[in-house]
């Protein structure tokens, strides 16, 4: 039956190549933490995009609860803490994979760093790669923001100066994050829409081409 | 023009475009890895599975941390809150700490928010086009190397720093971290057999208008709070409900004799022992129902 079904989708869009040509790339040995335990240090980047899908699914269920408004937006993070079932579970592994992919993600840069793996021809990957770290930096300080307890909020209000100080355009970059003259309602509702929307689909479409480039071109071979 | 120059040869178009399919194109095909030499597998199962047994010891490990240690959570935010340390995540300390030093804050904050990270980071974001060597290995490439090392070398100092900046801070005035805090009176309203932690604004003033008030305003509200709410940033617990937590006999004795190391004094010397007796009374009435 569900082959039946595949046949038939298959026959009008010809999807088999597609999906074939990821699993049956090869792996060489130097990558392999089988063959080679040195190797774990391939694991990074796959790592951090585990962790990256467990932020997207814990976030996903974390705005089940969440109000961005400066009256409830503590309490409902109180409220999914403390009296829904397995909230504390899910916004702990939403807090917690937020510094582990930062981790992660910098011991991948290290590893493709120290590998000398942004070289020709990989330079584009490299500098998309970068810019996936930057992305993932900011939704590292929106996010901060949204309990909206103390720490978030001074956190923020500090980071929002410091902005403020780069020359010419750091009072329109205020202006942007902040969408007030304080820190209030405006800028809650700001973070929020950049830390779900804004950056999680630039967040997105980076990764696609990250993992385009590297199907496209293939790990870089053995030192 | 659809065909080739010769008129029998095979012409493959990519789907029904115009657009003739490159052969032998130089880079559009993965390289074969049967060219390295060792053993090779297949990415789906054989490989991916391999991968997934390290992702699972992380898993494990990323459950493990998220059960024992709950996500912190302080107390509301409160613009007017003078007294409050601000501290970003961990991961952007090491900027936070570099911007304290004098030269590059004050009148050279230029060169500490943009001129000295915008080298840094932009240098790292543009590595492929600095470091253009056919070199790979990183201990024949020294200078890039060196490098890197430093930066990296600066980045867990300064992170340290301001951790240890932020420490000392807290153990200078005397500041327990919120989220701390909030937990620690949420374990002790548990011990005592409260069923929940209530807000405290939602808890009314049993019998405002008893001569015990008097008492209370003249000696206790300045630290309190005129509302009986005390203060949560600097520790002084709620007098609201208070009733709840102690009773006549354990109230009498903080009063007399004061309680954490004289964050509440002992007011022995300020109050008779009638007046002591009184303030108890009433406060042991304060109770949320």
């Amino acid at each position: 039956m569900l082959k039946g079904v595949y046949n038939w989708i298959d026959e009008r869009l010809d999807i088999t190549p597609m999906w074939r040509d990821v699993a049956d790339h090869e792996v060489p040995e130097h990558v392999n933490p089988a063959h080679h335990f040195s190797a774990f240090v391939y694991c990074f980047g796959g790592l951090t995009f585990f962790i990256t899908v467990i932020q997207i699914l814990s976030g996903m269920f974390l705005t089940m609860y969440f109000v961005p408004d400066i009256i409830n937006a503590y309490k409902s993070v109180d409220y999914l803490q403390h009296k829904v079932a397995f909230g504390g579970i899910v916004r702990g592994m939403h807090h917690w994979g937020a510094s582990l992919v930062i981790v992660m993600m910098f011991l991948h840069t290290l590893r493709v760093f120290f590998t000398g793996s942004y070289k020709a021809p990989r330079e584009m990957n490299w500098v998309v790669g970068m810019l996936i770290f930057f992305i993932m930096l900011g939704l590292g300080f929106t996010g901060y923001l949204l309990p909206w307890d103390n720490k978030a909020y001074f956190a923020t209000k500090v980071g929002i100066q410091i902005a403020e100080s780069v020359p010419y355009i750091g009072v329109y970059i205020k202006e942007l994050m902040q969408g007030g003259e304080i820190v209030g309602a405006e800028t809650l509702t700001r973070f929020f829409a950049i830390h779900v929307f804004f950056l999680p689909g630039a967040l997105l479409a980076l990764l696609a081409a990250h993992f385009f480039m590297i199907r496209k071109q293939g790990i870089s071979g053995p030192l | 023009m659809a065909h080739g120059h010769k008129s029998n040869e095979k012409v493959v178009f990519v789907g029904d475009s115009r657009v003739r399919k490159r052969t032998g194109a130089p880079n559009t095909t993965p390289p074969d890895y049967s060219a390295y030499p060792g053993k090779s597998e297949a990415f789906i199962p054989n490989f991916l599975l391999k991968e997934w047994m390290v992702g699972v010891v992380v898993l494990v490990g990323f459950l493990v941390l998220t059960i024992a240690e709950p996500a912190p959570l302080g107390y509301p935010a409160d613009p007017t809150n003078a007294a409050f340390i601000p501290m970003p995540d961990w991961y952007f300390l090491f900027l936070y700490q570099f911007l304290k030093y004098p030269y590059v804050a004050g009148d050279y904050i230029v060169l500490g928010t943009v001129g000295i990270p915008g080298v840094a980071f932009g240098a790292l974001l543009l590595a492929p086009f600095l470091d253009t060597g056919k070199e790979r290995r990183f201990y024949r490439r020294p200078v890039t190397t060196a490098l890197m090392i430093l930066s990296l070398i600066s980045l867990f100092y300064l992170t340290k720093v301001s951790w240890d900046h932020y420490e000392h801070e807290l153990a200078k005035t005397n500041t327990i971290p919120e989220h701390h805090l909030r937990e620690e009176r949420a374990r002790e309203a548990a011990m005592s057999g409260q069923k929940d932690e209530q807000p405290v604004a939602n808890i009314p003033i049993v019998d405002g208008d008893d001569p015990a008030m008097d008492i209370l305003k003249a000696q206790c509200l300045s630290c309190h709070g005129t509302d009986m709410k005390g203060n949560e940033s600097s520790g002084v617990p709620a007098l609201r409900g208070v009733g709840d937590s102690h009773s006549k006999e354990e109230l009498v004795e903080i009063i007399t004799n004061g309680k954490g190391g004289g964050a509440m004094p002992s007011f022995k010397a300020s109050l008779s022992a009638d007046e002591i007796d009184q303030v108890a009374t009433w406060l042991a009435k304060q109770k949320a129902e």
